[in-house]
């Protein structure tokens, strides 16, 4: 089963990388009032249905895919 | 069995770039330096640990995040909650609060700049081994170089570490957007401490400052202390 995790700084976290990228957007013309900089982790996992997977997933993105101090989380699976 | 050179060991990571500076420091400070390799599942016989800076696992995922998956971890961890002293400095840092053994996280630098200078630290607890030789409110002029070394921590996780006197360092002037200016955060008990500043590469004067060798001083007399006495009670 395919699934993908979108990891992205908490609200209030400063990003550095997603204020470089809103100022250089800028520069290029393109009116932008905010970037905020992420990470996508596609993954194919062993589990009977998309309950059971997203089950899994939420452990991992707990014990390592985002550190949830800073980071929050979201799950899609794929049909 | 003599307690005179206490022995210390360097933890060394794949990616780990500072461990013989760490090694050369300790035993310039009068430690007998006991390098270790991240996939010993065993500590060897040894009064402290201390985690050096570099870029273990190449920062994959986050800084620190796969380090502490090494099997040396889990006799780490074990080692520090029977009161061993462990000091992590820079991505040895970053590893312990990814283990959790220190609170907090560190995140980029606000100027996402890479930053390798001096910066002065100011002491704001004395209450620990790592600076039983400084002065509280005592500036060190120590250098960094890193490029994820803002400590985070929200409003609630600060409070209670300044609460409970575990922030040890504080930057003079904030080089790298840290939240409360932090330099150096211990745990509750004083015997995990973490920085990110470079105390081994101060220990010279032909390097410019030689404010290192006071908390890697410390570290070693604190390791002396901890080799006549039982680690469970060498801190507390």
């Amino acid at each position: 089963m395919k699934a993908t995790v979108l990891v992205r700084p908490k609200p209030g976290i400063l990003d550095p990388q997603g204020e470089a990228v809103e100022s250089s957007l800028r520069q290029l013309g393109f009116s932008v009032a905010g970037a905020r900089i992420g990470r996508v982790v596609d993954l194919e996992v062993d589990a009977s249905n998309p309950d059971a997977a997203r089950t899994e997933i939420e452990r991992m993105c707990e014990q390592l895919l985002a550190n949830p101090l800073i980071e929050s989380y979201e799950i899609e699976i794929q049909a | 069995m003599s307690s005179t050179s206490p022995r210390i060991a360097v933890l060394t990571f794949p990616g780990s770039n500072d461990d013989r500076d760490a090694l050369l420091a300790l035993e310039g400070l009068g430690a007998s330096g006991v390098p270790v390799w991240h996939a010993d599942e065993r500590l060897p016989d040894v009064a402290a640990v201390v985690l050096p800076g570099g870029f273990s696992y190449g920062d994959y995922l986050r800084c620190g995040a796969i380090a502490r998956f090494s099997p040396a971890m889990k006799a780490l961890a074990e080692f520090a909650s029977e009161g061993g002293l462990v000091l992590g400095i820079c991505n040895g840092f970053q590893i312990l609060c990814e283990a959790g053994l220190l609170p907090g996280a560190l995140r980029p630098n606000s100027s996402l700049a890479f930053i390798c200078r001096d910066v002065v630290l100011r002491v704001e607890s004395t209450d620990t081994p790592f600076t039983a030789a400084c002065a509280a409110g005592q500036q060190l002029t120590i250098p960094i170089k890193h490029g994820e070394g803002a400590w985070f921590a929200d409003a609630d996780l600060l409070a209670e570490v300044e609460a409970k006197g575990q922030i040890v360092l504080r930057y003079t002037d904030n080089p790298n957007g840290s939240i409360g200016d932090v330099a150096a955060v211990c745990n509750e008990r004083g015997n995990v401490m973490g920085l990110m500043p470079h105390p081994e590469h101060a220990v010279d004067p032909l390097l410019g400052s030689t404010d290192g060798a006071l908390i890697l001083g410390g570290l070693v007399e604190a390791a002396r202390e901890a080799s006549r006495t039982p680690a469970s009670t060498a801190v507390g």
